[in-house]
């Protein structure tokens, strides 16, 4: 049952979106967050739409998990909608009935709202989705790198998520054996309510954090033992590097984000 | 032949409350380890071998005595990553022991933390991969591995860092016989081809059959040293320590005990088999 738990989902394949280089998405998700932000009307939310649907297609992501990634927020995307509709004054509304008002300006922003969260979302998923976790976190240390000037520990927090990542499923794994041992001598996992399901992990926890702990011992021994000692001097077998796609796909995000602020300033 | 790792009567104490004696671990350990050599350390739990193994890359500090690795003493904190770089560790549990989520990032990491040129890093991680014979697991993931597999990919996390010697903690402690048999294998071939020294810590006795020496620990203290033969062959005293001895060694006792003249020394299963038929023929 644990088993089907995947974090940072990653699908491997070989496509452009694949191959770029974790930093050029990274900057692209926070150029397209910026534009999608910035699009205010239906010029905007169609070049952002129609954006994402030809990144979509270059990676070969297919839409339908892309769309099943909506599904946890798929609460919060209604909450907007509905809030946006019934709660947009207006001069002059479509549908009076209570406390219930719709205008026309309601219909549209409750769109486009629903509409930048589902792009949000979906956009952000296609970064994660087509970058494994290593080469994400690799990026992300590589970004962050001028930060180690102001004494911020980039080398460390990286390394702690590529470990918490490569522990995943170690844990899960072993999640799993202490429940299978403790159904065995009779626990109930499975029936009443939610508080009492909660109640019933807490002899799961107990062993699984000693052992997570003893395990972080462990592993702490056997890296200093392998010459860790920090991120001084160390140098790396795979060695981020743009190339010319890279490049081509900077120039391609900072044009489509400039064109959405030329729409924005023109109010079209 | 030079030694690559020497101790001078180490003793180590474990940290203990302040009201308790301290109880020695090690109880003056004087040891020289030849370079090449196999060299199998034998010992019931608590008898200090693994602590002994923990002193010879600085992990531990001795609370008396010295150990030298390659002249290098491990007190001297400037000389630890040399020290860990020459002597290599591999442990009981291959999951605590594996840094990253793809064999090969697992065994550039050493490498990576040596500040060893990328190029360099990318040659050394195949010829690790290649020693250990998981070439074809490169891109894999290490947790979907065997055991046997796992243990493979912390040898070469370690060879990669071109070590002199490795020292493995009880490191076939929680694999099935398959994957015991592999990690030997492993160790032997480059204990061989290589020439690097290897010191396995164990309690299965028929690991230690092929071994150029075989050291027993008892109480913090060495309590035989020598050739396999010559250490097996004392039977009742390692049976008094709490050990077994190998099946073939069992069974040669026992026709002795019953008035069959044959040698203790007869280890392998071939040359067991053939002591007895030697003794056979003489009735």
């Amino acid at each position: 049952m644990l088993k089907d738990i995947t974090l940072g989902q990653y699908f491997p394949g070989n496509t452009v979106a694949h191959r770029l280089d974790p930093r050029t998405k990274i900057l692209l998700v926070v150029l397209y967050i910026v534009a999608l932000f910035c699009a205010k009307s239906w010029g905007g939310y169609a070049t952002m739409a129609v954006t994402l649907a030809v990144c979509v297609k270059i990676s070969k992501v297919g839409l339908k998990s892309l769309v099943r990634g909506l599904k946890p927020v798929l609460f919060i995307i209604i909450f907007t909608g509905v809030l946006n509709l019934f709660f947009t004054p207006d001069d002059h509304y479509l549908v009076e009935w209570g406390v219930i008002h719709i205008s026309q300006a309601g219909l549209v922003r409750a769109f486009f709202m629903v509409l930048r969260i589902m792009l949000l979302i979906m956009g952000t998923f296609l970064m994660t989705y087509t970058t494994s976790p290593i080469r994400l976190t690799d990026g992300l240390e590589s970004l962050l790198g001028p930060l180690k000037k102001a004494h911020v520990p980039v080398h460390e927090l990286a390394m702690m998520m590529s470990i918490a990542l490569r522990f995943i499923p170690t844990l899960i794994e072993e999640t799993d054996k202490i429940m299978s041992a403790q159904k065995a001598r009779g626990a109930d996992f499975e029936s009443g309510g939610i508080v009492q399901k909660a109640k019933a992990l807490i002899p799961v926890l107990v062993p699984l954090f000693i052992s997570a702990f003893r395990r972080a011992d462990e592993l702490a021994t056997a890296m200093e033992c392998r010459c860790y000692h920090g991120g001084e001097g160390r140098t790396k077998l795979h060695v981020l590097r743009y190339a010319a796609r890279d490049y081509v796909a900077l120039a391609g995000g900072v044009l489509i984000c400039g064109f959405v602020l030329v729409l924005r300033q023109f109010g079209l | 032949m030079a030694e690559i790792i020497q101790t001078q009567n180490l003793k180590y104490a474990y940290p203990v409350e302040e009201d308790e004696k301290p109880v020695l671990a090690l109880a003056g350990v004087n040891l020289l380890i030849q370079k090449g050599s196999f060299v199998v350390v034998l010992g019931h739990n608590g008898s200090g071998k693994s602590t002994l193994a923990k002193m010879f890359n600085g992990v531990l500090q001795p609370t008396e005595g010295d150990v030298f690795v390659d002249g290098m003493n491990t007190r001297d904190e400037s000389l630890l990553l040399s020290i860990r770089q020459h002597v290599g560790m591999v442990f009981q549990n291959p999951d605590n022991q594996i840094v990253a989520n793809v064999v090969e990032e697992d065994v550039a990491f050493a490498p990576e933390n040596l500040g060893v040129p990328t190029e360099e890093i990318r040659s050394r991680v195949d010829e690790a991969l290649a020693a250990v014979d998981m070439s074809e697991f490169t891109t894999h993931a290490p947790h979907l591995l065997s055991g046997g597999q796992k243990q493979r990919i912390a040898i070469a996390g370690v060879i990669a860092m071109a070590p002199e010697c490795i020292v493995l903690d009880e490191a076939t402690a929680m694999l099935d016989p398959v994957g015991r048999q592999e990690v030997l294998s492993t160790v032997h071939r480059l204990n061989r081809e290589q020439g690097i020294t290897v010191i396995l810590i164990t309690h299965h006795m028929n690991e230690a059959e092929d071994a150029d020496r075989v050291i027993v620990m008892d109480d913090g203290k060495v309590a035989m040293d020598g050739l396999p033969q010559e250490v097996f062959s004392h039977v009742d005293q390692l049976r008094g320590m709490g050990l077994t001895v190998p099946d073939t060694v069992d069974l040669l006792d026992r026709l002795r005990r019953d008035g069959l003249d044959v040698p203790l020394g007869a280890l392998k299963v071939e040359a067991c088999a053939d002591a007895i038929a030697a003794a056979m023929a003489v009735i």
